[in-house]
């Protein structure tokens, strides 16, 4: 049983109905070919054996222009004798034979002179055997019928051997092309098995398996190290978002588990002025938990890519400028320097709602983050026009981001441990990071000496 | 006034009445979008408020139906969407002001209250006063008991903002939008210390203030 599945399996293998396909082809156009050969010969011997006993026929025609029936008689009397293939047969008007070496007239209807066909019997060795002939058929004036015409059974004997030759090319090609078409089904199911099974058993659960590859280089070779690369990148995809939601899972359950304990709190207390401050601190806290949905839904939306409908050309320079008008005085009331360095105009497409956004993320940061302990804020803004990019730059004079942890601190919910005892959802610089990737550009993190150096590089207008 | 607030959530609608009805006003209410275009045209409302998406109709076709039979009354979308693009897509289809859901109270009847005044259609004026204040919008001067009082562009606009809204509480959000045109939250408060900065201005060396700070609301000028 298992041997019979496994043929069906593969007589439905693409490969095996693809051969399949080209085996009726090749075998229709073989046949054509062969039939065309075989009706072409057979209609030139025909034709031959037809122009031979036509001569005759013109040559007894004269002798009974000439002599009448008793000529023709003597001539198929004489040409009788003389082995050359010719059939000739003369009789009364009531059939009885008068000269020739056939027996008897053909059995069939004989009313008008032209063309016949028909068989007859010959005494051979080996018995009688049946012959076909063709001959010219005539009746002679007082009712004589004639016959000349010629055995064409070798004729015969040939066209047969040239059909048994097509039968049998046809009857190997197709078992050649059965046969070919099963090994070679065989080969390519065994390697798409293979594929096949690999993915059912990461289905199942084994994400580490991955596609062999045999490294021929071949097409299926190369479909299984597209597959693998697919299988590398949904891996990596998937530690990301299992990542990022324990961290949601952390992050929003440690302020709701504290907005509760403190409704808790509240709810023993019998002070209404206590009641007070609870609600309107679960307000505050709720209103955070709302901000860092917010954020999140926004990362979500820019990084698929839905936000980017409001573009249009913004100057960035502008932008900086407007910025630092709104903070400039928070940062000088605190006893902080602030510096702002513009070029007149520097131009990009963009969505100044975000690129804005983007200022403000990284101002608030330095903020907050960018201050060591006990001294005033220092902050630089600058917009800088280079070889087709704008940078956009928020640098501060605290303690830094180690470099080796640059790239980490963009991911979501990230918070370096000596800003964890600050408030902040750990979602502003990746929301600065997927407004940068949404406008095609990057943020990078370098180190100010000292200091934090934010830098949102994105393409020039006409760049 | 008379507000109307199309919204399909039962127990956010209750509030909002009870809220609005506190604050002296009358509310009814629809909760789905056909029932909303007909009691928003049958009735008299001085503003609307509108949830972008209701069951039957949503937010933005209701709006814009009433803006293409002439009725102007000013509305204020309700919407969990919060992006930039979503408040645009609500100001054009017809709408005057736009929410993003969760909101504060205080903030919805700031706006509300604003939406209201608008609607007692104001006369191109170039001259604001309120009190012993005065500006002049086409000298760009301000002067308070006839004191002539100096200030930046974005102080002035600022006052301008204020001064035009004067008597009515206007929210930080309703400042960044309207005097800063940000669409979005800083989580640092940036517009008290631009308030306390005009405030040292135009308060300072006078007797009353008239610049006030409203509790978990936000700032009212008032003379």
């Amino acid at each position: 049983m298992p041997a019979i599945r496994r043929t069906f399996h593969l007589l439905r293998s693409s490969t095996f109905r693809l051969a399949a396909v080209y085996l009726v082809v090749f075998a229709l156009s073989v046949g054509a070919v062969l039939g065309y050969v075989y009706w072409q010969t057979l209609k030139l011997l025909d034709e031959q054996a037809e122009a031979t006993i036509a001569e005759q026929v013109q040559g007894i025609a004269e002798q009974y222009a000439l002599n009448g029936v008793p000529g023709v008689l003597a001539v198929i009397q004489r040409r009788s004798r003389l082995d050359t293939g010719g059939l000739y047969l003369l009789t009364t008007p009531v059939g009885k034979r008068m000269a020739g070496n056939l027996k008897a007239l053909p059995a069939m209807a004989l009313t008008r002179p032209g063309w016949i066909r028909f068989v007859f019997g010959v005494e051979t060795p080996g018995g009688l055997r049946k012959h076909s002939a063709r001959a010219y058929y005539t009746r002679l004036k007082g009712g004589y019928h004639l016959i000349i015409g010629r055995d064409v059974q070798q004729l015969h004997q040939f066209g047969k051997i040239i059909r048994n030759t097509l039968f049998w090319a046809l009857g190997l090609t197709a078992l050649l092309g059965v046969g070919g078409g099963l090994l070679l089904s065989r080969n390519f199911l065994r390697r798409i098995e293979a594929i096949t099974a690999t993915v059912r058993s990461i289905r199942g659960g084994k994400l580490t398996r991955r596609v062999p590859v045999d490294g021929s280089g071949d097409e299926l070779d190369r479909l299984s190290a597209a597959l693998n690369d697919m299988l590398d990148q949904i891996e990596r995809l998937m530690k990301g978002m299992r990542e990022v939601s324990s961290n949601i899972a952390h992050d929003l359950r440690t302020p709701l588990n504290r907005l509760r304990a403190q409704a808790e709190d509240a709810m023993r207390s019998g002070d209404p002025q206590e009641h007070r401050e609870a609600l309107a601190s679960t307000i505050a806290r709720a209103d955070e938990l709302l901000k860092t949905f917010n954020a999140l839904l926004f990362i979500a939306r820019a990084e698929s890519g839905q936000a980017a409908q409001g573009f249009g050309e913004v100057d960035a320079a502008a932008v900086a400028r407007e910025i630092s008008e709104l903070y400039q005085p928070i940062i000088e009331d605190e006893g902080g320097r602030f510096v702002l360095h513009v070029p007149d105009e520097a131009i990009i497409q963009a969505d100044r709602q975000l690129i804005a956004q983007a200022f403000v993320n990284l101002l608030d940061n330095a903020m907050k983050y960018g201050v060591r302990e006990g001294e005033k804020p220092d902050i630089e803004i600058a917009v800088e026009k280079t070889g087709g990019k704008v940078r956009l730059i928020v640098a501060d004079r605290g303690p830094g981001i180690p470099q080796n942890q640059s790239e980490h601190v963009k991911d979501r919910f990230v918070r370096l441990d000596k800003s964890r005892s600050k408030p902040g959802s750990g979602l502003g610089l990746s929301l600065v990071s997927s407004i940068a990737r949404l406008h095609d550009g990057e943020l990078t993190l370098e180190d100010n000496r000292p200091g934090l150096r934010a830098v949102l590089t994105l393409k020039a207008k006409g760049a | 006034m008379h507000l109307l607030i199309i919204e399909d959530d039962k127990e956010a609608a209750g509030y909002l009445v009870k809220g609005l009805n506190e604050a002296g006003h009358v509310a009814d209410h629809a909760a789905d979008g056909e029932e909303g275009l007909a009691m928003a045209r049958e009735g008299d409302y001085d503003v609307l408020i509108v949830d972008r998406m209701l069951p039957g109709r949503d937010g933005l076709s209701i709006v814009r139906a009433l803006r293409e039979e002439g009725d102007n009354t000013p509305a204020l979308f309700l919407s969990a969407l919060g992006d930039v693009e979503d408040k645009v897509e609500g100001l054009r289809a017809g709408g005057d002001d736009y929410l993003a859901k969760p909101y504060a109270f205080s903030e919805l009847l700031a706006r509300v209250e604003g939406l209201g005044r608008r609607k007692t259609a104001e006369p191109v004026r170039t001259r604001l006063k309120v009190g012993d204040m005065e500006m002049d919008l086409l000298k760009r001067k301000v002067t308070r008991a006839g004191r002539e009082i100096l200030l930046q562009p974005r102080e002035f606009k600022l006052l301008e903002y204020l001064m035009r809204n004067a008597g009515n509480v206007v929210t930080r959000t309703m400042l960044l939008e309207n005097v800063w045109d940000y669409h979005f939250d800083p989580q640092t408060n940036v517009i008290d210390v631009h308030i306390s900065r005009l405030r040292g201005k135009i308060d300072k060396d006078f007797d009353s203030p008239m610049l006030h700070t409203v509790r978990g609301a936000g700032y009212m000028l008032r003379a």
